[in-house]
């Protein structure tokens, strides 16, 4: 079947802007604020809001990283294959920054309990926000709720949102599909497809 | 995000050909570049505030050395420790080994506390692989005899691959006493594996026989092999297994030193940036002096810092095909 589109190029760049402009609304000059993507899907998104900040407020954000959260899953042993790890990059002190955490999709909540376990790692900051692009409601296994939504998405088990990326997909578009098998095609036509579920 | 759903959709990840660790012989180059991957990401790890992360924690592991380690079995403990294994230790000395406890005894009697991986060193060679076939848990040999010591070797390699960017295409000289080297044996596969090619150096009476026959350029005088090499390993004479059928193989370390040992002059006597490298312990003044142990060219130091990152990974890639529930 085909996939729906939750979110086209244009929307997609709207709501990035928002989320840049509500950080804004709560941060004031982002001061004290480290912005941190979790590996390997949230990255796009955090390095596309910080670029989208960096237009916006007219300074570079001084405190940006990368988590790779593979060593943190509670679902080793419980997949086929072991998860390989990605890049963790956090060049700055963790102590007293007002954290925000950038994911793509937050489904169950799972990977994000594994990303705060990884930063906590690093020192124990001031607090901890969640920024998503998608947040599929009342899929939650764990109670974990973002701070900033890009578009909520109620969905059944069985379908599956992925977001596409201008920088690995040629064009910006988050889509529904039916069924996981679906998902998987798609994924698999547009190599690098940045998926969740 | 469903764990079942990345599974699905994201680039598969990869596992081990093998359940056990007891060679480098028995791995694909694809094994080896995966626990490099792995390694990297924990390597990470080992430099955060807290160089601890939760992979392992329903994982036993039993430390059993039927031989004497300091370096290889403080990496291992801290490599489990940092996976949050849970470990035991267990050293023949003090213990009912010497009591006439057989090997396979004394294991299943360490299994029967339900322990899911057992890293070994013993003095056999082939003990490690007599093991796998007879316990049931994952082995990793940390030294079996003469045989292999793969850890070491995928630490030397990975130290080769981090210094000089790769490793395929560089010259690897393996110097000393290679007769009783499982260093020697394990480097020689896990080089090869990854596209270096291998030198080694030695006095004949170290040399085992047929050795060519593994694709290894075998050379006598020290000055040629160094000019020829981009790595040098200085590996370790052996005290402790010389003259087992009361020759010694060489006529004393003094000649040793002088023939195969590597000093300040003859390393300045290459002409280029040869990088030094020692499995330790170190003899100082015999395979390398003081100041060439501790040149900027020398990886020594980090080689036992990239052995833990590197026994993780094996720890990790190995734990992760233990099934679930036991059967």
């Amino acid at each position: 079947m085909k996939p729906v589109t939750l979110l086209a190029s244009k929307a997609f760049g709207l709501t990035v802007q928002r989320l840049c402009h509500q950080l804004i609304e709560d941060h004031g000059d982002l001061e004290g604020v480290a912005l941190i993507g979790l590996q390997p899907r949230g990255v796009v998104l955090a390095r596309r809001i910080r670029e989208e900040l960096k237009r916006i407020i007219g300074k570079e954000l001084l405190a940006y990283g990368e988590l790779d959260i593979t060593f943190h899953r509670d679902d080793f042993r419980h997949r086929s294959t072991p998860p390989t790890p990605s890049i963790t990059e956090l060049d700055f002190d963790l102590n007293d920054r007002k954290v925000v955490l950038v994911d793509d999709v937050l489904f169950t909540g799972r990977s994000i309990r594994a990303g705060l376990d990884a930063l906590l790692a690093f020192g124990r900051p001031a607090s901890v926000q969640l920024l998503v692009l998608i947040d599929r409601r009342f899929s939650r296994e764990l109670p974990i709720q973002p701070d900033y939504v890009g578009k909520w998405v109620d969905s059944i088990g069985d379908q599956r949102v992925t977001v596409e990326w201008k920088e690995s997909d040629g064009q910006d578009r988050v889509l529904l599909h039916s069924t996981e098998e679906d998902a998987r095609s798609a994924a698999s036509n547009a190599t690098g497809t940045s998926a969740a579920s | 995000m469903s764990p079942t759903a990345t599974k699905n959709i994201s680039a598969p990840s990869e596992q081990l050909s093998v359940e056990h660790l007891l060679g480098i012989k028995e791995l694909s180059t694809e094994d080896i570049e995966l626990i490099f991957r792995t390694a990297d990401g924990f390597k990470e790890v080992l430099n955060r505030p807290i160089k601890k992360v939760p992979s392992l924690r329903d994982i036993t592991v039993a430390n059993l050395f039927f031989e004497s380690s300091t370096r290889t079995r403080v990496s291992f403990e801290l490599a489990e420790k940092r996976l949050s294994a849970d470990v035991v230790n267990f050293s023949s000395s003090g213990s009912s080994v010497s009591k006439g406890e057989t090997l396979i005894d004394t294991v299943n009697n360490i299994l029967a506390m339900k322990v899911d991986v057992v890293v070994m060193r013993h003095p056999d060679p082939g003990a490690a692989l007599f093991l796998s076939r007879h316990v049931d848990a994952r082995i990793i040999n940390a030294g079996d005899g003469t045989h292999e010591h793969p850890t070491q070797a995928l630490l030397d390699a990975y130290s080769i691959r981090e210094k000089l960017g790769k490793v395929k295409g560089k010259k690897v000289l393996i110097v000393g006493d290679i007769l009783h080297s499982r260093v020697a044996l394990s480097n020689i596969f896990c080089l090869q594996k990854l596209g270096a090619e291998v030198m080694l150096c030695g006095p004949t009476t170290l040399m085992p026989k047929h050795i060519v026959s593994l694709g290894v350029k075998v050379e006598h005088d020290l000055d040629k092999a160094l000019r020829w090499c981009d790595v040098a390993n200085m590996l370790r004479i052996q005290m402790e297994r010389q003259g087992g059928d009361g020759i010694p193989n060489f006529p004393s370390l003094r000649e040793y030193a002088m023939l195969y040992g590597l000093d300040l002059d003859r390393y300045k006597r290459i002409g280029k940036d040869v990088v030094i490298m020692h499995p330790g312990p170190i003899n100082r003044g015999v395979e390398v002096t003081s100041q060439v142990a501790d040149h900027a060219n020398s990886i020594i130091l980090d080689q036992v810092e990239n052995g833990v990152a590197i026994r993780m990974a094996v720890l990790y890639l190995l734990s992760a095909r233990i099934p679930r529930s036991p059967v």
